[in-house]
């Protein structure tokens, strides 16, 4: 809801703003070397299939970096939010944070984070 | 932009190419103007909220019946004028056609009609898309009140809780209409919220900042945004039902170790957006009533503002209040406690500045005003109350009682409903160029009154008495009689005040056909940007896009200050109000296509419900429709020659090239599937999952 | 709050800034209306999935009966079905790339190859769920997990069918001339919608195939 507040708008002529997003699109080869790096981090996501004394805590100390990163990775070069007007940006973050904090918040209301929540019989 | 005002001859292309090739096949778009069909193609934003209107009128009706038949059912005690089953029915179907049938569709009514003339825009920015979301609220409106007649209404509460709306407690179909009718209506909501958010964002007329926007605009923005977001999270719980019910599946089904808790997240983090989205177009109404009144420009405009925004964000955060009575445990109470208590100081920042605007103002009361300062009057009672919700222990009490009851009447009907109702006399002249009448106005709004607080005041009585709501009957010795009395006479006062309304809206008509009298562009002497054009207002808005540099731009052109300081008139109304006979404006081309994808849901819907084969009809003709819309052809180049204000590329709903400023959108070809593919994927996924 | 408002008059009054088959946006905030919507509706449609991801942690360890989740998935195969829609999401993005140049050809092939990677995927789950019902004897209405998996991942897959469509739609339309340069934008809203159903299944891959 902070929209307009860009200090980069203030003033800015449109047509050079739009300019330059155009140009400033990754080329091909950065979206292979982008690629690139995704594929191996989802390699090192699936390697945890082969550690099979993993606790869930080591696992998601593991794979949620890993699954936050990959997400950013494409949002900011295949989604091009790196390059595009940032009110673009600030809507799917406001929408996406919104839902991380919701959603934790009504978990954490139903002790979903409590040792024994799965047991539908009880605690 | 959808619409780029073009002085030149429509049909010549700077690149000297024709536009007469019909791309894409044989679709054309309609060409009538008048008429009732006209009606049905419209994508002018004006008609499509005069219709939310006046199907939110309709279903007001509806739910006021239902209303009467509860407080009839409930005039005395042991009365067994209808079966506990019908009774649950009865206020369900009031619940639920009450919120989301009349007051979200009249808050849409206000919004569509005002947020583009108060930023000085032609259209909303997907024309299209705002006739759809039209028709889809009007179909799955339809369908869910259709549940009457096929076997019974919802029976579930508004809020339908589950696993008590599965289908082990509530056979039948009524929760398959409220699952399936509501789920249409959100989608009505969220198309027409993403639709209204960039236009907001992206169509503001020269010179309106954000900060330049009316506090309606602004109020209207932060529902948009409620919406946008808040819409997915019912999805999501409507759905659950809908596969619980039709398909058989676990989500809610307590022998397979379902948390009952679920469906009250979900519905409640939902639900309390919801509560702001009924009262913030309301909020704004108020704000733009109030001032123009008290001939003051409105008190502390940011705080009113960023206190929407506010209310907007915390609107979030305290869902959970709704549900302190299902054992949350003391760490969730208290949180959700704390942050209930303080959503009232966004609230009550807004009702001490339009005290503040009145202040020292030249008030004068008519009947807008008068509904404007009913506004503020009940929804602080109701706002008191709810602060007694916020705590926690007292609300263990209230729960389920009648002074919940009469809490959400104070905020929703003595609050939303009333600002609504003085808006339709506020904006009155300015949507059809006559005014209601001033005097029945005051009958209106008295009888109203007296009724409103008839009904509901006593309700608070009677809930710390210990009645519970949802009995269909109570046992006399507990002295509930007197009050339930009262409360059932105050509803019939209010059918008398509406009925009131409606012999107003009839009799001011009949005497405007018979000695029409103009109205002029501004009868009010009214502040903001929409009075600067004709009343009624014409098909393209303004003649001229103003360019805006102040807030209230209008009242800065009709007046200014003389060397003391002193407000002085330096023209009048009439000079500085656009005569609304522009007639080389290009305005979208109306279209079948949001009708049919639009009447493709309740099939679909009905067909999950009965028949699979019905859906699959459905399915077929919402796909085909969106095809239909995608290709549409741009403009119909026939008409061109035909009509001086016409039809032109509808850019802004399909594709960006209509703005290029050089090509018109007429040339440039067969709509892309850019329509049908981004903006129509919302639904076709909605959908398409539904039929799975 | 800045003023970020600029007529569409001042905008055209210099149409040197504007070559023709470029569109300009004459908006207030100076990008496209549907490019706008487009990303308020995936801001929104987070909200959506957040639910089904939130309602799936909740539920799918409460089971009283039948499969559980270590029992039934197999980490290899949807690995691979992973990795294939990962790559469609290159394959888009350089599909977007092309038609910003200006070279439909590349352009078409990236969009089909995109469209039959999605394919692939869309194959992979059916299989998956085949192999799931067949074998494992985890139907929809078997149990609470059953009911939440299913409804999760067919929601995601329902995403991925409606982009296939409308890639191929493109395709199609591509295939007919009509899609140039000047459609570049509607190809890269596509890509938009096609890049969030890709990360949805990121968070999806882990949250519930890598941690059971």
């Amino acid at each position: 809801m902070s929209v307009g507040t860009e200090p980069e708008h203030k003033g800015a002529p449109l047509e050079a703003h739009h300019q330059t997003h155009e140009h400033r699109h990754p080329s091909d080869k950065e979206y292979f070397v982008v690629f690139g790096v995704l594929g191996v981090l989802t390699a090192i996501e699936v390697s945890t299939y082969y550690f099979h004394d993993l606790s869930t805590g080591v696992l998601v100390a593991w794979l949620f970096p890993l699954m936050i990163l990959k997400f950013g990775i494409v949002c900011a070069f295949f989604m091009h939010l790196r390059y595009d007007n940032p009110l673009f940006r600030r809507i799917f973050v406001f929408g996406l944070v919104l839902a991380v904090i919701v959603y934790c918040v009504a978990l954490t209301a139903m002790e979903f984070w409590a040792s024994g929540y799965g047991n539908p019989i009880g605690p | 932009m959808a619409i780029v005002e073009r002085p030149t001859a429509p049909l010549e292309l700077t690149t000297g190419a024709t536009t007469t090739a019909r791309p894409m096949g044989g679709f054309t778009r309609p060409q009538s103007t008048s008429g009732w069909k006209s009606w049905l193609t419209t994508v002018d934003h004006k008609r499509i909220g005069v219709m939310y209107g006046g199907a939110a009128m309709f279903f007001f009706f509806i739910g006021g019946v239902e209303a009467l038949f509860i407080r009839l059912q409930l005039a005395a005690p042991e009365q067994k004028l209808y079966s506990a089953d019908l009774y649950n029915q009865l206020f369900t179907m009031h619940g639920v056609t009450m919120i989301f049938l009349v007051v979200i569709p009249l808050g849409a009514c206000f919004m569509n009609y005002l947020m583009p003339l108060q930023i000085g825009a032609r259209d909303v920015a997907f024309p299209r898309l705002n006739a759809f979301s039209f028709w889809c609220f009007l179909g799955g409106g339809l369908m869910l009140n259709t549940s009457w007649f096929l076997g019974g209404g919802a029976n579930g509460g508004w809020f339908a809780y589950a696993p008590n709306t599965g289908v082990a407690f509530s056979p039948g179909h009524g929760m398959d209409f409220y699952a399936i009718g509501l789920q249409i209506t959100g989608i009505a909501s969220l198309v027409g919220a993403i639709n209204l958010v960039v236009t907001v964002l992206n169509m503001r007329a020269p010179g309106m900042t954000l900060m330049k926007m009316p506090v309606f605009t602004w109020m209207g923005f932060v529902t948009q945004l409620l919406l946008v977001f808040a819409m997915p999270v019912i999805s999501v719980a409507l759905f659950l039902l809908t596969f619980d019910r039709l398909f058989d599946a676990n989500f809610f089904k307590v022998s397979q170790g379902a948390d009952p808790l679920l469906w009250e997240h979900l519905f409640w983090i939902f639900g309390h957006p919801e509560v702001y989205i009924l009262i913030l177009p309301a909020f704004g109404v108020v704000s733009e009533i109030i001032p123009v009144f008290s001939r003051k420009p409105i008190f502390g405009y940011p705080f009113m503002v960023f206190s929407g925004i506010a209310i907007g964000f915390m609107g979030w955060g305290v869902w959970a209040h709704h549900m302190f009575a299902s054992g949350l445990g003391p760490l969730s109470v208290a949180a959700f406690s704390m942050s209930t208590m303080f959503i009232a100081v966004p609230t009550g920042v807004k009702i001490l500045n339009w005290l503040a605007t009145m202040w020292g103002g030249k008030l004068r009361f008519t009947t807008p005003m008068l509904f404007a300062i009913g506004l503020v009057a009940m929804f602080t009672i109701g706002g008191l109350s709810g602060v007694t919700h916020a705590v926690a222990p007292a609300d263990t009490q209230q729960t389920d009682t009648y002074y919940i009851v009469a809490h959400f009447h104070y905020v929703i009907f003595g609050g939303a409903l009333m600002g609504f109702i003085g808006g339709l006399y506020f904006w009155w002249p300015k949507v059809f160029g006559w005014l209601l009448s001033d005097k029945m106005g005051k009958w209106h709004f008295w009888t109203l009154l007296v009724g409103f607080n008839l009904t509901f005041g006593p309700m608070h009585i009677l809930g710390l008495q210990g009645m519970p709501r949802r009995m269909h009957t109570y046992a006399k010795g507990y002295g509930f009689d007197f009050w339930n009395m009262v409360a059932t006479i105050g509803a019939f006062v209010i059918a008398v005040s509406m009925t009131i309304f409606a012999a107003n809206v009839l009799l001011s008509w009949r005497k405007h056909r018979r000695h029409p009298v103009a109205v002029g562009p501004d009868p009010w002497d009214a502040r903001s940007l929409e009075w600067m054009t004709a009343s009624p207002v014409p098909a393209h808005n303004y003649d001229e896009v103003p360019t805006v540099s102040h807030l209230d731009e209008f009242w800065t052109r009709k007046y200014g200050e003389d060397a003391t300081g002193k407000v002085v008139r330096l023209h009048t109304s009439e000079e500085v109000a656009q005569k609304g006979d522009a007639t080389d404006v290009h305005l979208p081309s109306p279209s079948y296509w949001p009708l049919v994808a639009a009447l493709a849901l309740p099939i679909v819907g009905y067909g999950m419900i009965f028949n699979l084969g019905l859906a699959a009809v459905g399915g077929v003709l919402l796909v085909a429709a969106i095809y239909g819309w995608a290709y549409e052809p741009a403009d119909d180049p026939e008409a061109h020659h035909a009509h001086l204000v016409h039809g032109n590329g509808e850019s802004g709903d399909g594709h960006g090239d209509g703005d290029t400023g050089d090509g018109d959108g007429a040339g440039s070809g067969p709509e892309p599937a850019a329509v049908g593919a981004p903006s129509g994927s919302g639904e076709s996924e909605e959908e398409g999952s539904s039929d799975d | 709050m800045t003023d970020t408002a600029v007529t569409p008059a001042e905008l055209s009054q210099d149409p040197a800034q504007h070559p023709k088959g470029v569109p300009s946006h004459a908006t207030s905030t100076g990008i496209s209306n549907e490019k706008l919507a487009m990303w308020v509706f995936l801001g929104s449609d987070c909200l959506l999935f957040g639910g089904l991801i939130s309602t799936y942690l909740l539920l799918r360890h409460r089971t009283v009966a039948g499969p559980t989740p270590k029992e039934v998935f197999d980490i290899p195969f949807t690995s691979v079905s992973s990795f294939v829609l990962l790559f469609s999401s290159l394959t888009m993005a350089l599909a977007v790339a092309a038609i910003h140049r200006g070279d439909i050809r590349r352009c078409r092939t990236f969009l089909v190859t995109t469209a039959l990677l999605g394919g692939t995927f869309i194959a992979g789950q059916v299989y998956e769920f085949t192999t799931f019902v067949k074998e494992d004897h985890l139907g929809y209405t078997t149990n609470i997990f059953g009911s939440a998996f299913y409804t999760l991942t067919g929601f995601h897959g329902v995403h991925v069918s409606v982009g296939i469509i409308m890639l191929l739609s493109l395709f199609v339309m591509s295939i007919r001339g009509r899609l140039g340069p000047e459609k570049a934008e509607t190809v890269e809203i596509l890509g938009l919608y096609w890049h969030f159903v890709d990360i949805v299944w990121i968070l999806i891959f882990t949250i519930v195939y890598l941690i059971p």
